[in-house]
């Protein structure tokens, strides 16, 4: 690093100011440069998803794949995620112990479990009613566009669980604090593209 | 499930073609299948014959240390290199062959030209400057590994099962027909069932993720690995330009990863985004294509440039003039790289007005590289030149790369684009700042750090004789191409029927075989160098009288690079040194040094992930499920283990540095006249007219 003073860039973890905190600011800048291009592919999936809308080719359309409601469950359910995520990343600051830390992220994770069932469920609808990617260039768009996210999460399920078991093994080090960190800035990225999925693909799509 | 080969049979071996059905085409193709699988086999005997498996295995395969990375992307790039040679040779032929019929089949001719790109461009040009990158960011930046050392294997795993694929389909049916950019509809579903268009998708996806997360690797460790005192604008011009280049990587790969997954799933699972029917629309390939295209042509080109300016300063003695235009000329390009892709595509019916406005960023970009080209004349200027292999590289950019510079200028103009689209003036101008601008630099950085990575020099005679034969072959194989593209030859076409353009295809046909000479001349120059190698070695690290951090190692550097990592205060911080008269600097303490843990994660990722592609393209389901889980439970199960580091103790550290210094003191410099005579040990007597 190029100051030489001890510096504790990432307060949130309440890492040392030893080896740790430079190995986690180094990590967690890396993630955030991952998450920028991961960005750039939501973004890129977007804008297909725009040029796309209009191409339905007669078969189902915004108004037959919308269902507010279970779109609105969907929301609470991930927001809430990330809610219980941050209150695991205050008890990692916070509390030696990783118990409340682990209890904290067994909330998000079934939260987010409760969303990816009821989008599984809107899936399974639109599937019934003959939305599938292969009817219109519109239904492969949105497919891809809400999958990809769907993907994104039931991915971020996977991370949890071995997240978990190494906090259970290693117990909160700072390489797992580290981790954890990263998790989390994984976990609200979601999030925030849920949000345009929400506003741009559903809202937009029967305003 | 019916097959459990999905759907390859017997029939897609294309080894016997030539027996079931003799011809030049079939021959042609059947030799190729033939020369991968015994060039893989030889390379299996002779790896168990002098048992080195297991030292494959620990030296290399498992090894995190970026320089050995780096070497292997360098490898890579090699055997791809001379699969894209040859290509070249039989396109040629066939050409020189094409009026009114050719050698070839249109579809084996339209194979080839699709491969060659491909193969050029992914799996020549990308790790070409992807080992380049490994090799010098940390040496440079005065770090001992990268940001994320198991990352960066596992990148070389991607990118090495992306060009796997690519070596099997020779063997294993036929490759996509589209060219490199495979253009749907045409490679859609409809058009081409496969496996050919499967191929290229899930190389380039496999691969494109590999340099995704290489560019990623290099960006943060730029930023947050330099030495300590080593501010922005105190790092080498190299490493600006990697800088930029990783920038590139990390936000250019997604629409290419994007565009790949569509038509992935467009061929595999129906959908519609580039289909011609059911709203599928085609310009959005285009456009997410080009996103990726375009940036990527300043991906490969951005290092290059880094290399040329460590070039013209090293071997002109002089501190690089205009060293902050560089920069911005590099960041600019960077920035502008991304506001031009339309004009790729200027005859797809978009306004005049979006043309135009395409048109001239497209030109803009030419200014910074106006002022790097300046800037090394600048260089040059009143040096003390040598004239050693690298400036007979940069001489023949200078002329060459200014010429396909100024045909992207014309091309630069929508009309004039109109007229000469799709012609081979197009293929006359990529290849000229293709070749003379990428590959001569890399060909030049060979030859400057080839001596730090392996201990000794390459030979100078057979370097300047290669060096002079890749720039006639260049000339008579690509120059020509201008004036048949004026002349209206259509590219990409497999015949032609005007007799006019026989006697220039004959040129570049002649212009193919120097070319080839000259790559025949770029092994020889290895093959004498690794048999002279004592008389050629500079084991004290410093045979160019270099500048920047990597020359104040040994050669080759230890694992760990710095006893100590270097205090900076200064650009060209070895230059200050050695001007201030105290370069290698004993430290006062040796510390233990922590290195990362070999591990498997590369190899593992190339396994799955080439097994994975095949899977993708042969439709065999268990295979790609097996992949992708057996890769998943690995990663799962690597993260729940411990590895701890591997630690060199202060004392190993000592005795190796002290020893190096040893040989220092005992040696004699050697002045610039004599740097390419057999007493240049590798300890340089400083002549820097101005070097700082």
């Amino acid at each position: 690093m190029s100051n030489a003073k001890p510096m504790n860039a990432h307060p949130g973890m309440n890492l040392g100011y030893g080896e740790g905190a430079h190995d986690a600011e180094v990590k967690v800048f890396g993630f955030w440069v991952f998450l920028m291009s991961d960005l750039v592919t939501f973004g890129l999936v977007f804008a297909i998803f725009g040029t796309m809308v209009e191409a339905t080719a007669g078969g189902p359309g915004p108004r037959e794949v919308t269902n507010l409601h279970s779109v609105a469950i969907q929301t609470a359910l991930l927001l809430g995620s990330s809610f219980a995520f941050s209150w695991a990343s205050l008890s990692m600051k916070y509390h030696e112990g990783r118990w409340r830390t682990l209890f904290y992220l067994s909330f998000a994770a079934t939260s987010a479990l409760g969303f990816l069932i009821i989008e599984f469920l809107d899936f399974r609808h639109w599937i019934e009613i003959g939305a599938v990617p292969q009817r219109s260039g519109y239904l492969s768009a949105l497919w891809a566009l809400v999958g990809l996210h769907g993907l994104h999460v039931a991915a971020g399920l996977l991370w949890v669980g071995a997240m978990t078991a190494q906090i259970l093994i290693f117990g909160l080090t700072d390489d797992i604090k580290s981790r954890v960190t990263r998790l989390g800035l994984y976990w609200h990225f979601l999030d925030i593209v849920w949000v345009g999925i929400f506003s741009m693909v559903f809202l937009a799509g029967i305003a | 499930m019916d097959n459990i080969f999905g759907r390859l049979t017997w029939a897609d071996v294309t080894l016997f073609e030539v027996f079931k059905d003799p011809s030049i085409d079939t021959a042609v193709a059947s030799a190729a299948a033939w020369i991968a699988v015994l060039g893989a086999v030889a390379v299996v005997a002779l790896l168990t014959f002098t048992r080195r498996w297991g030292w494959l295995w620990r030296e290399w395969l498992t090894s995190v240390d970026h320089k050995k990375i780096g070497i292997m992307y360098m490898v890579l790039g090699f055997v791809m290199f001379a699969r894209g040679i040859f290509e070249g040779v039989v396109m040629r032929t066939h050409q020189a062959t094409a009026l009114d019929g050719g050698i070839l089949t249109p579809h084996h001719w339209a194979e080839l030209f699709s491969t060659h790109g491909t193969v050029m461009i992914f799996f020549v040009a990308m790790p070409f400057i992807t080992g380049f990158m490994n090799y010098l960011i940390p040496l440079q930046i005065g770090a001992r590994d990268m940001a994320f050392p198991m990352l960066n294997q596992i990148s070389l795993g991607l990118t090495a099962a992306g060009a796997a694929l690519v070596m099997i389909s020779l063997v294993l049916g036929v490759f996509e027909t589209g060219g490199w950019t495979a253009y749907p509809p045409f490679t859609g579903a409809a058009f081409d069932p496969g496996p050919g268009p499967d191929y290229w998708v899930w190389a380039i996806v496999i691969s494109g993720f590999g340099s995704m997360f290489s560019g990623m690797n290099f960006a943060v460790t730029i930023y947050k690995m330099r030495a300590p005192g080593m501010k922005y604008l105190h790092m080498p011009v190299f490493c600006w330009t990697a800088l930029c280049t990783s920038i590139l990587l990390t936000f250019a790969l997604p629409p290419l990863t994007v565009a790949g997954l569509m038509q992935g799933l467009d061929r595999l699972a129906g959908f519609h985004f580039f289909t011609n029917d059911l709203g599928g629309n085609m310009m959005n390939y285009a456009n997410l294509f080009w996103m990726f295209g375009h940036p990527e042509v300043y991906i490969l080109i951005l290092p290059a440039y880094g290399i040329y300016s460590e070039l013209t300063s090293t071997f002109a003695a002089k501190q690089l003039y205009g060293y902050t235009s560089l920069v911005w000329a590099t960041m600019s390009i960077a920035v502008i790289s991304f506001c031009v892709w339309l004009h790729h595509f200027f005859t797809m019916g978009q306004s005049p007005t979006i043309n135009a406005a395409f048109g001239i960023a497209t030109a803009i970009i030419a200014v910074p590289t106006g002022v790097k080209v300046y800037v090394w004349m600048a260089t040059l200027w009143r040096g003390r030149i040598r004239f050693t292999t690298p400036i007979v590289y940069m001489a023949g950019f200078f002329i060459l790369f200014t010429i396909g510079g100024f045909s992207g200028i014309i091309l630069a103009n929508p009309a004039i684009n109109y007229q000469v689209h799709n012609t081979q003036f197009i293929v006359a101008h990529f290849h000229n700042v293709l070749l003379p601008g990428m590959l001569f630099a890399i060909f030049a950085g060979i030859h400057i750090w080839f001596p730090k990575a392996f201990g000794f020099r390459l030979h100078e005679t057979w370097g300047k004789v290669t060096a002079a034969l890749w720039i006639a072959g260049f000339s008579m194989t690509f120059l020509p191409l201008y004036v048949v593209g004026l002349m209206g030859y259509p590219r990409r076409s497999s015949a032609y029927d005007n007799p006019e353009f026989v006697p220039y295809m004959i040129v570049t046909l002649l212009g193919a075989f120097v070319l080839l000479t000259a790559f025949a001349g770029l092994v020889g120059t290895f093959v004498v160098s690794i048999r002279n190698r004592r008389d050629l070695a500079v084991p004290l690290g410093d045979p160019w009288d270099g500048r920047t951090l990597e020359w104040a190692t040994p050669a080759p550097p230890p694992h760990w690079n710095f006893p100590v990592i270097p205090q900076v205060r200064a650009r060209d911080a070895f230059a200050l040194e050695k001007v201030e008269g105290r370069p290698y600097v004993v430290p006062e303490e040796y510390r233990d040094i922590h290195l990362p843990p070999s591990t498997m994660a590369g190899v593992m990722c190339f396994l799955a992930t080439t097994g994975l592609g095949f899977a993708l393209t042969w439709w065999i389901w268990w295979l790609a499920a097996l992949s992708a889980v057996s890769v998943l439970i690995w990663l799962i199960g690597h993260s729940l283990r411990d590895h701890p580091h591997v630690v060199i103790p202060a004392k190993e550290v000592h005795r190796s540095n002290q020893a190096w210094i040893e040989a220092i003191d005992l040696a004699t410099p050697v002045d610039r006249d004599h740097e390419t005579k057999r007493m240049n040990r590798g300890f340089a007597a400083t002549d820097m007219a101005e070097a700082t």
